[in-house]
């Protein structure tokens, strides 16, 4: 049986003018139909920061997450206020595929393109309308190197990424999206269908990508939350009931609920 | 009864099952070859027929049949892309699609005498267009557009959806999605309905019989303009096709060596349609190797 948590108890930091803001949300909702999956989510995001979202299965960290680049719409119901460089981009009449060249996102399980690896990254370069073969050249391997991919496929970038391994496939994706040039990067669980050694890989990718990306990640895996994120957000039952600085998190959890998850007595 | 008591005998009877549809397949192919084969020749394969007895050659209807085939495949191919594009990515779930889906399957199982006999009543006798290669396509439209759409909705259905959202998350459009990413993972399936479908518009005499006619004037090989009435390419001459000239030379043919005649084209149009499977089936590989990279 779970124990009971009272929504109201919660711990939610805010910024103040001073930090930079890769995203914001306020207010957000979120249904499936009749059933309300989110609830007054409000929680900003720092540039060039991992903030990482954590919560057991249906906690709604995915459901928040897909939000954020509009991968809702269609599947779910959204409300209340998303701000990116002071747009509210959950309006009807905000372009969706703009929003998404800035706000990439990397998926669960591994989704490369049935194509090549080259194609992989330029097809939607080329869709966007980028032409000139000499800077997509560039943009491959730019975006190649920056996922630490680029020594081990250099040589067979006409090869199908079908035919890479899972953690590779993954740093493709991760590619892929930073091929964009996006701002803010959305990863959902990336490392989930991932061995250790490719987990750690795309973790020292994420660790030097937020140098110049600002990175929100969901995560089942308390270890790694705590290994690359600066701020952390804890879910639970489609409410955010935390969200400090990772430190604070993990060696001084502000309510029960979050004290209890961490030391595993959830329950 | 053990497991792997159960497992053997459940094992052999599956074997028994395959070998007698394979043994079935391999008598009727046998049969028609071994009795079709001896009587086919150069000037068989080349020649015109004679229009009473229905002897002769079947070089017109061969031709017929390749270019029936290629214009009822010109025209519902893209118009079962499109639909099978729209009921797997755009067609909400609600009673509308399925009105449409039903209207499909109800389509799918309209026997072909009617869909002839429907042709022939609007296309050759309404529309005044006659016996004609255009009449025949269209009629054979009818017949493609269930199967062809159904299999293209099915097989761009079982590619994953995430591969739908890879191609959103990177603000790609649905449509540049569907056409760059999705169609061509979903490539092999698409041609194997076009090679079965194929076979059957190959096959198909009764609905011709209405709508591209009984006949083939001869035509003049060496006259390749479609607008001359000569041209083997007109679309609006009649235009016999080799499973019609089958049912003809069996149910009214004159000609003394009917039979074999007819067991000749039967050969002849088993073969046709077996090089037709196996090049289209290369064609589909080599492209989905070009679009995927893929060994």
């Amino acid at each position: 049986m779970l124990k009971q948590y009272s929504f109201e108890e919660t711990a939610v930091q805010t910024f103040d003018d001073k930090t930079s803001l890769a995203m914001k949300t306020e207010n957000l909702q979120v249904f499936y139909g009749a059933n309300h999956a989110m609830h007054d989510a409000d929680l900003a995001f720092p540039k060039n920061q991992i903030t990482a979202l954590i919560g057991a299965s249906g906690s709604g960290k995915s459901t928040y997450l897909r939000s954020l680049n509009r991968m809702n719409d269609g599947i779910a119901t959204v409300t209340g206020k998303i701000w990116y460089h002071n747009v509210d981009i959950n309006e009807p009449t905000v372009n969706i595929y703009e929003i998404r060249r800035h706000i990439g996102m990397v998926f669960q399980r591994p989704n490369p393109f049935a194509k090549s690896i080259r194609e992989n990254i330029v097809y939607a370069l080329r869709a966007n309308g980028l032409k000139n073969k000499a800077e997509l050249e560039e943009r491959v391997e730019k975006s190649l190197r920056g996922a630490a991919l680029w020594d081990e496929v250099k040589d067979s970038l006409d090869k199908s990424a079908l035919s890479l391994s899972g953690g590779q496939q993954q740093r493709l994706c991760i590619a892929r999206s930073i091929a964009m040039e996006p701002d803010v990067l959305l990863l959902d669980e990336p490392c989930s269908a991932l061995d250790p050694i490719s987990t750690v890989k795309v973790e020292e990718t994420l660790l030097e990508l937020q140098k110049k990306y600002s990175i929100i990640i969901v995560t089942h895996n308390m270890q790694q939350a705590a290994r690359v994120s600066s701020q952390c957000a804890f879910f639970h039952l489609g409410h955010v009931m935390e969200y400090t600085p990772t430190g604070t998190m993990f060696s001084n959890p502000q309510i029960p609920v979050t004290q209890d998850y961490i030391a595993g007595s959830f329950g | 009864m053990n497991a792997k008591r159960t497992d053997f005998l459940a094992t052999v009877v599956i074997n028994l099952i395959v070998a007698t549809v394979v043994g079935i397949l391999v008598f009727l192919l046998a049969y028609i070859l071994i009795s079709g084969l001896p009587h086919v020749s150069w000037s068989f394969l080349t020649g015109t027929t004679d229009a009473f007895s229905g002897a002769g050659g079947i070089g017109v209807q061969l031709f017929n049949s390749f270019y029936l085939l290629i214009l009822t495949m010109l025209i519902s191919v893209p118009i079962s892309l499109g639909a099978g594009i729209y009921l797997a990515e755009y067609a909400k779930d609600n009673w509308r699609t399925s009105l449409i889906r039903s209207a499909i399957e109800v389509l799918s199982s309209l026997p072909s005498v009617v869909v002839g006999l429907f042709g022939f009543l609007l296309f050759v006798v309404k529309f005044k267009i006659g016996f004609s290669v255009i009449s025949g396509a269209i009629a054979l439209t009818f017949f493609n557009l269930p199967l062809l759409t159904r299999n293209i909705e099915e097989s761009l259905s079982a590619v994953s959806r995430s591969q739908r959202e890879a191609g959103l998350s990177l603000g790609l459009s649905k449509w540049k999605t569907e056409i760059g990413i999705i169609l061509p993972v979903a490539l092999p399936g698409i041609v194997t309905g076009i090679v079965l479908s194929a076979g059957r518009v190959f096959g198909e005499a009764a609905a011709l019989i209405y709508t591209a006619g009984q006949s083939a004037p001869v035509t003049n090989f060496g006259d390749w303009n479609p607008m001359d009435p000569a041209s083997p390419l007109n679309p609006f001459r009649p235009a016999e096709t080799l499973a019609v000239h089958i049912w003809k030379v069996n149910t009214e043919g004159l000609a003394n060596n009917a039979a074999q005649l007819s067991a000749a084209a039967s050969a002849v149009l088993i073969i046709a349609v077996l090089l037709f499977n196996l090049g289209a089936r290369l064609l589909g590989n080599f492209l989905y190797r070009r679009v995927t990279a893929s060994k």
